[in-house]
């Protein structure tokens, strides 16, 4: 099984993950080709079923829900190709998935120097 | 016999590689980063290192879950960049130097390190981004890529990175070449991509991080790969390239050239490190 390991809002991917995403991530690192980019715009529906993708994965696609997505068992680096496509960045993940704005989401980064300097 | 002078090491955001590709060195939000560099620069303008050894983890360019190397080795003359799928530019191909790339493999599986070898290579922005900083005008020495996994659990341990980084400097000091060698440890620091905790940074522990890399370059290496995603985030442990790069570059104290500490460069907290051989 694949457990958290007790740190809040983290789950490794390990082994488990890995095999329960295996189809999803596979969609995803196909786009780095921007002829499967334009493929997967013209038909998602069809995409998803050519690479086999479960229900859960493929609402959590058309949801585009990040924590579903991760659920599912997504990887950060491949989902980042799909939010290639939708034309998001790494601060609007951060912020949908901490249900923040992308304002806030960044103005708490910044404060972050206002952490001590020794551990 | 080949000659290590120096470590450097590097945060490598695809954020940055986009910055570089419009020429926003010097706005603002990016000037406190790029400004760190310019000691660095000047350092490599006189040592001229030959060849550039980059501990890197690739992003999903090169491997996917399919086969999912733990340690690899570029051993090719010439290494491409592609497209990552969301919208850094292509950069052109980045030299290899073969002969450099089996002494280290060579070496490496003596020491019983049972890396895979990569005669065909892409190189993603972890192993660009780097060369692209420290040298900008895309004139970088002749590289060997050293990929460490980074994406599926179970990551080698920060001990085990180090002592692979150490056997690394071995084959490199025994290279029967009159050459000038730098390694590069590329990633973190503090930074998570994914989950509730996205945005996680940890400053305190960074700092003592950079410090330990100057003269007590093992001390990381006591936490096991779960505290390190607990202290760094889940993209921190990327730290693991620092250790690689560091061990590779000398057992001992170094010399530190220069080094700079940025919140945020995107979600990251970034870092970059020369040191000299002492």
């Amino acid at each position: 099984m694949s457990v958290s390991h007790g740190i809040f809002g983290t789950t490794p991917f390990d082994g488990t993950i890995a095999m329960r995403g295996y189809a999803l991530n596979k969609m995803c690192f196909s786009f780095n080709s921007a002829a499967n980019r334009e493929k997967f715009r013209g038909d998602e529906e069809a995409y998803m079923r050519a690479y086999g993708l479960n229900d859960r994965q493929a609402e959590a696609i058309r949801r585009r829900d990040v924590l579903g997505l991760l659920e599912a068992g997504g990887n950060v680096y491949y989902l980042a190709k799909f939010a290639g496509i939708l034309g998001l960045d790494v601060q609007d993940l951060g912020a949908a998935q901490t249900g923040m704005t992308k304002d806030a989401f960044k103005a708490r980064l910044v404060a972050q120097n206002d952490q001590p300097e020794t551990i | 016999m080949a000659r290590i002078v120096g470590g450097l090491a590097t945060s490598h955001i695809p954020a940055i590689g986009g910055a570089i590709a419009k020429g926003l060195q010097q706005e603002p939000y990016w000037k406190p980063f790029f400004d760190g560099f310019d000691p660095a620069r000047e350092w490599l303008a006189k040592v001229k290192p030959d060849a550039v050894v980059v501990f890197y983890n690739d992003h999903g360019l090169n491997f996917f879950l399919d086969k999912m190397p733990t340690f690899a080795l570029g051993a090719a003359a010439e290494y491409r960049n592609d497209d990552e799928g969301w919208g850094i530019p292509t950069l052109p191909p980045f030299k290899g130097i073969p002969e450099l790339s089996w002494a280290i493999i060579d070496h490496l599986v003596e020491k019983e390190f049972d890396i895979v070898t990569c005669q065909e290579m892409l190189v993603d922005h972890a192993f660009t981004v780097p060369l692209k900083l420290f040298w900008p005008d895309g004139d970088a020495p002749a590289a060997v890529p050293v990929c460490i996994n980074t994406v599926q659990f179970p990551l080698p341990s920060a001990r085990r990175c180090y002592a692979m980084g150490k056997a690394v400097g071995e084959a490199i000091a025994a290279w029967d070449k009159d050459m000038k060698v730098v390694t590069i440890g590329s990633g973190g620091l503090s930074h998570q991509l994914e989950g509730q905790r996205a945005g996680f940074i940890n400053k305190p522990f960074d700092l003592k991080f950079l410090d330990t890399m100057v003269d007590d370059p093992e001390w990381a290496t006591q936490f096991s790969i779960l505290e390190l995603v607990e202290k760094t985030g889940t993209q921190g442990v990327e730290l693991i390239n620092w250790l690689a790069a560091r061990a590779a570059a000398s057992p001992g104290p170094m010399r530190k050239v220069c080094s700079n500490y940025h919140i945020p460069v995107s979600n990251t907290a970034a870092a970059t490190l020369a040191l000299e051989a002492a």
